[in-house]
């Protein structure tokens, strides 16, 4: 039996970053991962590091995720920090191509301004075409975040592992959690790797997460999905800024390497079971579709790869950040959504705030595990 | 040829090689509506590539290719003869677990559904990394065979062959007659066919012919006075390309100049199918590359798939006839056309056949066992030409705690590019296997999703007969964007 103080179940970049934080405030967290560091939602999704367009209630921790992207030589020192691969000012633009989407965005922008944020703005045509001069005439403007960018999150994740390992955080791969027990003593984690003895559990469990809340009764939804990505040949530099699409299915960025990540939320087959995704050709040609429509440049690429992450869906769209509904010291942060990944840098802080001083100072109530029914239902959806 | 809307086929046969046409030939006859895809405008495969036109109109390029590739002719007139539907020219970019492959055609692609699949893809060359192989003028010795075969080029510049394995000396030979001039053999085997070899003699009976026919081409080199020496720790040197080959050999460094370096370390089975399939697979020790695990029928670990031929193992041209066979007869008996007890009975022969061919295939694996450089390459070699990681690269990050292969992949981008894997992922397995002292098995495979040829965006926005009812994404919050996943 290995006895610390906190105990992170998942190694994704939340749990990652949990794990700096907790080690911040000078606790020894251990990090158990099922499989290896970033293998799935972390690792292999699109790298986009967005404010644009999220559900409002993610602004604020969205716009404190920014500001510790821009500096994220303070969080990892600079090492790590460069082998992110972030490139942030580039913006990220939804694009209009008709006028119902144009209306849509100045509404939205109108909206954010009413709620206090200026980040988000309405471009014009020529606008666009400045910023993105490979874009077809069909594409009439759209709306921009210019802070937004895009990082490799891979090594992103990489990097958050390496860095909770220099401040002495034990990370323990293909360490599967078998069960959670609440005793007089603190939190008892049993896994296929020995057991852990701790007085806080934090649950970023991904896709897998409910079932860590299963083990103490506690119920979430169990939605999942697999995003699907594709990727191309290496092209010659083209484009700055990621590329999102409004009504159409698309978001794609030109990776530092050359090579061209088409996406968007293309479903792929997900099997939670076999802890893995198949894509599905079907459901990639509107995506095709849609680049090249936008995009006549990519008539000359070509697909050499694609894949699918699995990854927690609530049915609001937006994830669970709190304390357990029925354990006290169990923290979830988890359900993500396909959008969790810009979050990375401020999740984990959150987190250290909660279990630390038992309050943050980002507001996080919309999050909260007790939008859920006890036996894991959304009473009224979000409309 | 074409429907390029074809919905459906019973039996789809991928690779158009000996063990495909030999397959699609008797699927036919027994009655299966049978279509082969295969990327080449002809039958045969790579061992008989061409064979159709080479036979008939290039007589002294048919001299030099030899006797045993005449045989091809046969069998590609039987496949042109049988009711099995032919789609040359075809490229198939996925295969699914339901059967349904992804083909594209003459600047279409679309997709057609199976009720059954045979895999006839064949082998590939070993990749060979050895310093300097990713110069202009260094390329595998079945590449250059290909060549000769399918438009009759051969070397016109100083070549070397290096490497070991049957064919190595035969492309040597054929070059030979062909004009080329070699500057030297250089084997790396570290077993000879006049030394330990002979110990599997009794292995041998019956395959006479086979030894002797190595050894003449080994003999006419000679009398030509191609040098023919043993060496190891190859390496490619040049600026621009290749201008010499230097090895160890005699307990010292030699240098043969060379504008064109021939390598080749026998053939692995083309498994990237099977692998994006995630069929169960064995790490072959006596080969020393994947195969997919199949029974004595070809079958893989998914209900819909069988291979047959070398993609199963390698096993040779003559083999995979009989392999292709014997995967066409339980492919008749699963889609109804013959009994279990028709099945068995005609496979009978066939599997005679194969009993006769194994002892030789076991004499091959024993003597040709990869070189050093296979299965360790220096640490400034390239391992990954298309994103050129080298070695040492990898053994870094194995050692700051990498233990999966994939980790590999992601971080360094090793099997990323435009080949998707073909030239790396066994050696990357490898060099794994080897610093983290565990076995192939162990450290597995690249996670491969399709497609597994590389695929034209434009052909993806036109797929034909794509499954509309299929829901392409997932529109949580419909009519609003900003609550999206």
């Amino acid at each position: 039996m290995t006895a610390t103080d906190a105990i992170v179940i998942g190694g994704g970049i939340h749990g990652c970053c949990t794990a700096i934080n907790l080690a911040l405030r000078g606790m020894r967290p251990i990090v158990l991962e099922k499989n290896t560091v970033g293998r799935h939602a972390s690792g292999v999704n699109a790298g986009g590091v967005r404010q644009l367009m999220r559900h409002t209630a993610e602004v604020p921790l969205s716009i404190a995720a920014m500001d510790k992207w821009e500096r994220l030589d303070d969080l990892l020192g600079p090492e790590l920090a460069k082998n992110c691969e972030f490139i942030g000012g580039v913006g990220q633009i939804g694009i209009a191509e008709s006028e119902a989407e144009m209306e849509w965005c100045r509404a939205r922008v109108a909206e954010m301004r009413s709620l206090g944020y200026e980040f988000e703005e309405v471009i014009d045509a020529a606008e666009l075409r400045r910023l993105v001069p490979a874009a077809a005439d069909i594409c009439r403007g759209g709306i921009i975040s210019r802070r937004d960018g895009h990082a490799n999150p891979f090594r992103t994740t990489q990097s958050f592992r390496s860095r909770a390992e220099q401040l002495g955080v034990r990370v323990m791969e293909r360490t599967r959690v078998t069960g959670l027990e609440k005793g007089d003593g603190g939190w008892t984690v049993a896994t296929d790797n020995g057991a852990f003895k701790a007085d806080v559990v934090v649950n970023c469990g991904g896709a897998w997460a409910w079932q860590v809340a299963a083990m103490v009764g506690e119920h979430f939804p169990k939605t999942h999905f697999a995003s699907t990505l594709m990727v191309t040949s290496r092209m010659p530099h083209f484009i700055d800024p990621v590329v999102i699409g409004i009504d159409r299915v698309l978001s794609f960025k030109q990776t530092e390497a050359g090579t061209v990540v088409i996406g968007g939320g293309i479903l792929g087959d997900p099997d939670l079971d076999a802890e893995t995704a198949d894509t599905v050709a079907d459901r990639m040609v509107v995506s095709a579709q849609t680049v090249y429509e936008f995009f006549p440049i990519l008539r000359r690429a070509t697909i050499v790869r694609s894949w699918a992450g699995l990854e927690a869906l609530m049915p609001d769209v937006i994830p669970v950040i709190g304390p357990s509904r029925v354990a006290p010291n169990l923290w979830h942060a988890f359900g993500f959504s396909g959008h969790g990944f810009q979050l990375g840098p401020i999740v984990g802080s959150v987190i250290a705030d909660l279990v630390a001083d038992g309050k943050c100072a980002i507001p996080i109530a919309a999050f909260s595990p007790t939008r859920f029914t006890l036996d894991g239902k959304l009473p009224s959806p979000a409309h | 040829m074409t429907d390029a809307t074809r919905p459906n086929c019973e039996l789809a046969i991928v690779g158009g090689g000996p063990a495909g046409m030999a397959a699609a030939a008797l699927a036919a006859e027994l009655g299966v509506e049978t279509v082969l895809f295969d990327e080449q405008p002809t039958p045969g495969g790579q061992v008989y590539r061409n064979i159709e036109a080479n036979s008939r109109t290039r007589d002294a390029l048919r001299d030099i290719l030899g006797a045993d590739y005449a045989k091809g002719l046969a069998l590609a007139e039987h496949f042109r003869s049988s009711g099995a539907v032919y789609e040359p020219l075809s490229a198939v970019w996925q295969v699914s677990a339901g059967g349904k492959l992804g083909v594209s055609q003459n600047g279409k692609a679309y997709l057609t559904k199976a009720r059954r699949v045979i895999l006839a893809t064949g082998a590939m060359e070993r990749p060979f990394p050895i310093p300097g192989w990713t110069l202009p003028g260094v390329m595998g010795a079945g590449a250059a065979q290909t060549l000769m075969k399918a438009s009759g080029v051969v070397p016109d510049r100083p070549t070397i062959v290096a490497g070991s394995g049957p064919l190595a000396y035969l492309v040597a030979f054929q070059l030979m007659k062909a004009g080329t001039p070699l500057n030297g053999i250089i084997d790396t085997s570290e077993k000879s066919v006049f030394g330990a070899g002979l110990a599997a003699i009794p292995l041998l009976s019956g395959f006479a012919g086979d030894l002797f026919k190595g050894l003449s081409w080994i003999a006419a080199l000679r009398k030509m006075r191609v040098p023919i020496l043993k060496g190891r720790k190859l390496a490619a040197e040049g600026v621009s390309r290749v201008e010499a080959v230097s090895f160890e050999s005699g307990g010292r460094r030699q240098r043969l100049p060379a504008s064109i370096l021939l390598l080749h370390e026998g053939v692995i089975p083309n498994n990237q199918i099977t692998a994006s399939l995630r069929c169960k697979h064995v790490w072959d020790m006596a080969q020393m590359a994947w195969r997919p695990h199949t029974d004595e029928w070809g079958a893989t670990s998914l209900d819909l798939v069988a291979v047959a031929g070398d993609g199963a193992g390698i096993g040779g041209s003559r083999a995979a006839v009989h392999r292709g066979r014997l995967a066409a007869l339980d492919a008749a008996c699963r889609l109804g056309r013959i009994s279990r007890g028709e099945r068995d009975e005609r496979a009978r022969p066939e599997r005679r056949a194969l009993q006769r061919e194994a002892p030789f295939r076991t004499f091959l694996d024993r003597i040709y066992r990869p070189a050093e450089a296979v299965r360790r390459p220096l640490e400034d070699t390239v391992v990954c030409r298309c994103e050129e990681v080298t070695a040492g690269e990898l053994r870094a990050l194995v050692g700051e705690g990498f233990t999966d292969i994939n980790q590999l992949k992601s971080f360094s981008r090793c099997g990323m590019g435009q080949c998707q894997g073909r030239m790396c992922g066994s050696t990357v397995a490898g060099i794994l296997a080897e610093s983290l002292a565990t076995d192939m098995e162990s450290v597995g495979y690249y996670r491969l999703r399709l497609p597994v040829k590389p695929l034209p965006v434009a052909l993806l926005a036109e797929l034909g007969n794509a499954d509309s009812g299929s829901r392409p994404s997932l529109q949580v919050v419909e009519g609003d964007p900003s609550q999206r996943i």
